[in-house]
């Protein structure tokens, strides 16, 4: 049944550094490929090499501009996307054939693949746009936090961590456990003030997004103009003063 | 939202179908043998024709057996599961008056109910989504069995069952209502609190502004979530839709003579209206998805 587990065990999820990354989409170059080439259906690209190519994503980057309120220079904001496995996930409830889950042992969302009908009420029901029917094979795409990496022992170590994590070039992605509070992401979600997106719908997000850090502004007055000091001519600049006013 | 029309026709026709099985459930009309076939093939045709059409909204249809199970928590599921239980109670009401000449009350009370509860799981898989605020009311679920009752009324004014004035008084407050609810809806997004800065949590900062998007191409979120071009002629749609399914309706039944020729006039304008409306109902409901997107 698509219950919801009223506890999971961990609360696996990443955390997003908006102040770090720098936008440029490895994450989700490494996202695609690694899914494309292991668990579950790959993600299929639709005339790749056409005039109108489009493709099946489970990690995008926005690119959003931001002027700050009391007038000062606007930022750039690089700003990934992806599922936020929610502890209070819409997209598994709706769910009419018991494809969609959330795990107790760990917190991911997941699809059945062998269950899913590809209604994609699900997709709906998700207010991030975090999953994606797959066109060519007909079932709901998303992300599964790489299942198949973090648990795998066949891998070294180090990459026992989500593609995403693993690729980030500027260290703007972090994975851990986000249910218990001493874990090092918990603490950088504590130190940083990670937020939620849209906490308005009550999804209870698990993943958080660390806001960019406040820009650094002038900490001294500009120096001021040179004050006059003579304000009476002598010499024969104050001939020529006096010559010229008495014309 | 994609106003495809696999769903338009699905919740349109299928709406109708269990609409006249309400009244016929109640007796209205109290048709035996032959008469009573007709009837029922009518009301099947619209039911089952409807639910048909929302398998043609799926991409991968083998599965669509699973949709039965999970009932507990799912709309969608206990739609398929109703409609399914309230189209055998009336085979057993239907065969009971076709071949028997029986009445069998409880069976069409029963399955009155049932189609009843279909109609309005059909319209909570819509009002339930919060991430589109425009269904996320509860006049929408009222709308969608006024719809039924009132389609499902015209079809029970043949042979005099069901006088004219009731159906043409039904569809009054349907149209009252639906007007209403398009005023309401347009209010919904913003009062949801949704908005670029939420979305992307840089509210706290200052004015959000989309600068790039994260795809150049077209996608899956984009062709089914944020769909614009329905909304172009939302203004006009909607009185032609009020003209169709309210005014040319009433005028038929309440001025005009009954007969059958009237009826089926009166039917085929008001579903004209209903799939226009319809339409709006899918192609004017912002998903809030479109906030990642939105270029003001």
């Amino acid at each position: 049944m698509t219950h919801l587990p009223t506890h999971t065990e961990k609360k696996l999820g990443l955390v997003i550094d908006l102040d770090t990354c720098v936008g440029c989409h490895g994450c989700v170059t490494a996202c695609k490929g690694w899914n494309t080439q292991n668990y579950g259906a790959p993600l299929s690209d639709i005339d790749a090499y056409g005039a109108d190519p489009e493709g099946t994503f489970l990690n995008r980057v926005f690119n959003y501009e931001v002027a700050p309120a009391d007038g000062g220079a606007s930022q750039t904001v690089h700003f990934p996307k992806s599922c936020l496995h929610c502890e209070d996930a819409p997209c598994v409830t709706v769910c009419p054939t018991g494809a969609s889950y959330k795990r107790v042992s760990d917190g991911i969302v997941l699809v059945n693949e062998d269950r899913c009908m590809g209604c994609g009420l699900c997709a709906w029901a998700c207010p991030y746009g975090a999953r994606e029917l797959d066109y060519d094979a007909g079932i709901m795409k998303k992300c599964t936090l790489c299942v198949d990496r973090i648990y795998n022992e066949n891998i070294p170590e180090e990459d026992r961590v989500p593609a995403c994590v693993r690729t980030c070039p500027a260290g703007a992605r972090h994975f851990g456990d986000l249910g218990d509070p001493e874990s090092d992401v918990s603490k950088l979600v504590a130190e940083r003030g990670g937020m939620d997106l849209m906490p308005e719908q009550g999804t209870k997000p698990v993943n958080k997004y660390l806001p960019p850090r406040p820009k650094d502004t002038l900490d001294k007055q500009p120096p001021k103009a040179l004050e006059t000091v003579a304000e009476e001519a002598k010499g024969f600049l104050g001939w020529l003063d006096k010559a010229l006013e008495k014309l | 939202m994609h106003p495809a029309p696999s769903v338009i026709v699905f919740t349109s026709i299928s709406g109708l179908g269990f609409g006249y099985f309400i009244w016929l459930g109640l007796g209205i009309p109290d048709l035996y043998g032959w008469e009573a076939f007709a009837a029922f093939f009518v009301a099947y045709a619209f039911s089952v024709g409807g639910l048909l059409a929302s398998v043609f909204h799926l991409a991968n249809k083998k599965n669509a057996i699973y949709s039965f199970s999970q009932w507990q928590t799912s709309w969608l599921s206990r739609e398929g599961v109703l409609s399914v239980i309230a189209l055998l109670a009336f085979a057993v009401f239907a065969i009971g008056r076709i071949f028997f000449a029986t009445a069998l009350p409880v069976f069409g009370y029963i399955g009155a109910a049932l189609a009843i509860l279909t109609v309005f799981s059909t319209s909570m898989i819509y009002t339930q989504l919060k991430t589109v605020p425009r269904w996320n009311m509860p006049i929408n679920p009222v709308l969608f069995l006024l719809y039924a009752i009132s389609g499902g009324a015209i079809l029970a004014t043949v042979g005099g069952a069901l006088s004219g004035v009731v159906a043409g008084v039904l569809i009054l407050i349907l149209t009252a209502l639906q007007m209403a609810g398009w005023m309401m809806g347009d209010k919904r997004l913003s009062e949801s609190g949704s908005t670029k800065g939420t979305a992307t949590g840089l509210n706290t900062i200052g004015q959000v502004r989309l600068f790039e998007s994260a795809h150049t191409s077209r996608n899956y979120i984009l062709d089914e979530m944020v769909h614009i071009i329905g909304r172009k002629h939302s203004q006009k749609l909607r009185m032609i839709s009020v003209a169709m399914l309210g005014v040319v309706p009433v005028a038929l039944l309440l001025l005009l003579p009954s007969g059958l020729i009237v009826t089926l006039i009166a039917l085929a304008s008001h579903l004209v209206g209903v799939f226009a409306s319809r339409w709006l109902f899918f192609a004017e409901a912002e998903h809030v998805v479109g906030l990642y997107y939105n270029r003001d």
